[in-house]
C-alpha cells in the first residue's frame, strides 16, 4: 500500500471512529434509533462517502454525480452522522435526530435532507431505484455510478430480487450492491428466520459478479470497490461481512441491539471503548 | 350514434409525440406492451421502452430511479396490478420522494369484466387519492386523454393517470382545453347536478337529456381531476342546484363521490347520490353488463336523480 492509501485508510478508521460515537450520542440523546444496524454499516458508509463516491455537498443534485441509496432506511442515524461529516448539512443538525419537525425522521426523507436519493424505510425498494438510476446513466452514455446499501436480512425481501434480476438482464455493470451481511435481523440470525445461505451462490445465479470483503476493514472496502466493474457488463455484488454493534464489546453480535437505545452509562461505556467524546 | 373510440389510441399517439420531443421520455412496462399498446413506441424509440418482465414493484421502483436520473418516466401497466402490487412503491419511491414518474394506469374499473374480481380495478382511485403528493386524474374520452397525457407530463410532481378500455364518444368538441385540477362543466342546469368521470361522462349526459325531456335541467359536470378536486365546481353545484349525484366506475368509498362529498360537507352541505359499486367484489360479466348491473348506466342516473329529487319518474 502506498503512503497516500495508507493515510486515507487511517482517516477513514478515525472517521468511522468519530462516526460511531456521534451516532451512539445522538441514539441516547434521542430515545430512539438502530445502534446494532448502525455500527455495522458505518465503516461502509465512510468508505463510500470519504473514498469511493464522487459526491459534492455543494451541489447534491448536480447531473453528474455518484448515486448512492441506503435500502436499508433504518440506519437512517449512521448515514446522518456521516452526510453531517461529509459536508451536506450541519453536525449541529444531527441534535434534531427524530425530534419533533426535524427533516432527521428515523428514516431518510429524499425530498428534505440533501444527499439522499430515495426516501428508504420499507425494507427491499432500494435496489430497484438503484437499478432504474443506473438504465438512466446507462441510456444516457454517463459514466457516475450507482451504489446501494441492503442489509442482509432485508434480502428475504422479494423485490430485492426482481431488481437483481433485471440489474443482470440490463448488464448493468455501473451498479455495485452491497450487502451488510451481519448475520442478524430483527429477532433473531438470518439464518434461523429464513436462511440466505449460499448468499453468494444466489446472487451469482442471478447474474451477477460477486466479490466478499470484511466489512469493517476500510482498505479491503477500498481494493475491491476499486476493481468494479468485477466483470464487464455484470452488476457487481460486494458482500461485506460485518457485525452488529461493531466497536463496542457488550454490543457487538447481540441481537438486542437491532433497536435498543444505549442508557446513559451505556453510551459513557461505549465512548470510552472508542476512545471518548 | 357518434364513433366510440378506445382511449388509449389517443394514450399511444400523444406518448409518441411527446417521446419525439423529449428524448428524456421513457416508457416503463410489465411485459404488456401489447395491452399498453406501447408497440409502436418500442418500433420506434427500442432502448426507452424498457419492459421489466412481470413485477410491478420493480417496475416503478425502476421508474422512481430513472427519474432520479433525469429522465421522464411513464409508467404503463394495467391498473388492478400497478396500484394494488406496487402501492408501497408508488407512496415511497414515487411520491414520498417526490419523483416526476407519470402512473398511466390502463383498464381501470370494470374494463376486465368477465376476467374476473382479481382484474377489476374499482379500488385505485381511492388508494391512490389517499397518498400526498399524487395528482389523480381519469379523463373521459381520446381528446381528454391526449391532453391529460400532456399536462401531466408538464407537473413538475407525480400523477396518476387512469385509462379507459371501453370505446367511448367524444364528450368534448374540438376546442376543449383540459386543466389539470379543474373541472368542466359540459351542460348547464340547476335542478341538480351529476358530477362523473371516465366512461360515466357520456353516460351523464345521456341522462341528463333524459331528465331534460321530463322537463328536468341537469348541470353535468366531468370532474376528470379527482385530486386536487376542483372545489369551485363542487361548491357551485352545492349552494346553485338542488342536489348532486356523483357516478363513477369505482367502489362507491373513497373515489369520486368521497372526493365530491368531502368538499360538499365543509362549503355547502347538501343531499347526494353516490353511485358506483356498492362495496362487493363485481361478478362475471361484460363491462358493459356490469355497469348495466350497477345501475352505472342512464337509465341507473335518471333513477337516481329522480329520486333525489323526490320527483317520481314521468315515464
Amino acid at each position: 500500500m502506498t503512503d497516500a492509501a495508507e493515510d486515507l485508510v487511517s482517516r477513514l478508521r478515525t472517521l468511522s471512529n468519530e462516526a460511531r460515537k456521534r451516532d451512539l450520542a445522538m441514539i441516547n440523546a434521542a430515545g430512539l434509533g438502530h445502534a446494532g444496524g448502525d455500527l455495522s454499516v458505518i465503516d461502509i458508509l465512510t468508505t463510500l462517502y470519504f473514498g469511493v463516491l464522487n459526491v459534492n455537498p455543494e451541489r447534491p443534485d448536480a447531473p453528474e454525480r455518484d448515486r448512492f441509496i441506503l435500502s436499508k432506511g433504518h440506519c437512517a442515524g449512521a448515514l446522518y452522522v456521516t452526510l453531517a461529516a461529509r459536508g451536506f448539512f450541519s453536525p449541529a443538525e444531527l441534535d434534531t435526530f427524530e425530534q419533533p419537525l426535524s427533516r432527521l425522521n428515523g428514516h431518510p426523507d429524499a425530498s428534505k435532507v440533501p444527499g439522499v436519493e430515495t426516501s428508504t424505510g420499507p425494507l427491499g425498494h432500494g435496489l430497484a431505484v438503484g437499478v432504474g438510476a443506473a438504465l438512466g446513466a446507462k441510456l444516457s452514455g454517463a459514466n457516475w455510478r450507482t451504489y446501494v446499501v441492503t442489509g442482509d436480512g432485508e434480502l428475504q425481501e422479494g423485490s430485492v430480487w426482481e431488481a437483481a434480476m433485471a440489474a443482470s438482464q440490463f448488464r448493468l455493470d455501473s451498479l455495485t450492491v452491497i450487502v451488510d451481511r451481519n448475520g442478524l435481523q430483527q429477532g433473531s440470525t438470518t439464518e434461523l428466520t429464513i436462511a440466505l445461505e449460499p448468499l453468494a451462490e444466489r446472487w451469482r445465479a442471478f447474474g451477477w459478479s460477486v466479490r466478499e470483503v470484511d466489512g469493517h476493514d476500510h482498505g479491503a472496502l477500498l481494493a475491491a470497490l476499486a476493481a468494479v466493474p468485477f466483470e464487464p457488463g455484470r452488476p457487481n455484488c460486494l458482500i461485506a461481512h460485518t457485525h452488529k454493534g461493531h466497536g463496542v464489546s457488550f454490543m457487538e453480535d447481540r441481537v438486542e441491539w437491532h433497536h435498543r437505545v444505549p442508557t446513559d452509562a451505556d453510551l459513557q461505556a461505549a465512548l470510552a471503548e472508542l476512545g471518548g467524546m | 350514434m357518434r364513433e366510440l373510440q378506445d382511449c388509449r389510441r389517443a394514450f399511444a399517439a400523444t406518448l409518441l409525440e411527446l417521446a419525439r420531443s423529449d428524448d428524456r421520455v421513457v416508457a416503463v412496462a410489465n411485459d404488456s406492451v401489447g395491452s399498453t399498446m406501447l408497440t409502436g413506441f418500442g418500433k420506434e424509440f427500442p432502448d426507452r421502452l424498457i419492459n421489466v418482465g412481470i413485477a410491478e414493484q420493480n417496475m416503478v421502483g425502476i421508474a422512481a430511479g430513472l427519474a432520479n436520473s433525469g429522465r421522464v418516466p411513464f409508467v404503463c401497466a394495467a391498473s388492478c396490478f400497478l396500484t394494488a402490487r406496487a402501492l408501497e412503491q408508488i407512496k415511497v419511491d414515487v411520491c414520498y420522494s417526490n419523483r416526476k414518474v407519470i402512473l398511466c394506469a390502463m383498464s381501470g374499473g370494470l374494463a376486465y369484466g368477465a376476467l374476473g374480481a382479481t382484474h377489476h380495478s374499482i379500488e385505485d382511485v381511492a388508494w391512490t387519492r389517499a397518498v400526498a403528493n399524487l395528482n389523480v386524474v381519469v379523463p373521459a374520452d381520446p381528446t381528454e386523454t391526449a391532453q391529460a397525457l400532456r399536462a401531466a407530463y408538464e407537473q413538475d410532481r407525480p400523477t396518476f393517470l387512469r385509462l379507459s378500455r371501453m370505446p367511448v364518444p367524444e364528450v368534448h368538441d374540438a376546442s376543449y382545453q383540459f386543466r389539470l385540477g379543474r373541472a368542466a362543466v359540459l351542460r348547464d342546469g340547476n335542478e341538480l347536478t351529476l358530477i362523473a368521470n371516465g366512461v360515466m361522462v357520456a353516460r351523464a349526459l345521456e341522462a341528463a337529456a333524459g331528465l331534460a325531456s321530463q322537463g328536468i335541467q341537469a348541470r353535468v359536470v366531468n370532474m376528470a381531476t379527482v385530486k386536487p378536486i376542483d372545489d369551485e365546481v363542487v361548491s357551485a353545484a352545492a349552494t346553485e342546484t338542488g342536489g348532486i349525484v356523483t357516478i363513477e366506475e369505482h367502489t362507491v368509498y373513497g373515489g369520486l363521490g368521497s372526493a365530491v362529498a368531502e368538499v360538499v360537507v365543509l362549503t355547502a352541505p347538501r343531499r347526494m347520490r353516490i353511485l358506483g359499486v356498492p362495496g362487493v367484489f363485481a361478478p362475471t360479466g361484460s363491462e358493459e353488463f356490469l355497469l348495466d348491473h350497477f345501475g352505472l348506466n342512464p337509465r341507473g342516473i335518471e333513477d337516481a336523480a329522480l329520486e333525489l329529487l323526490q320527483v317520481s319518474s314521468r315515464r
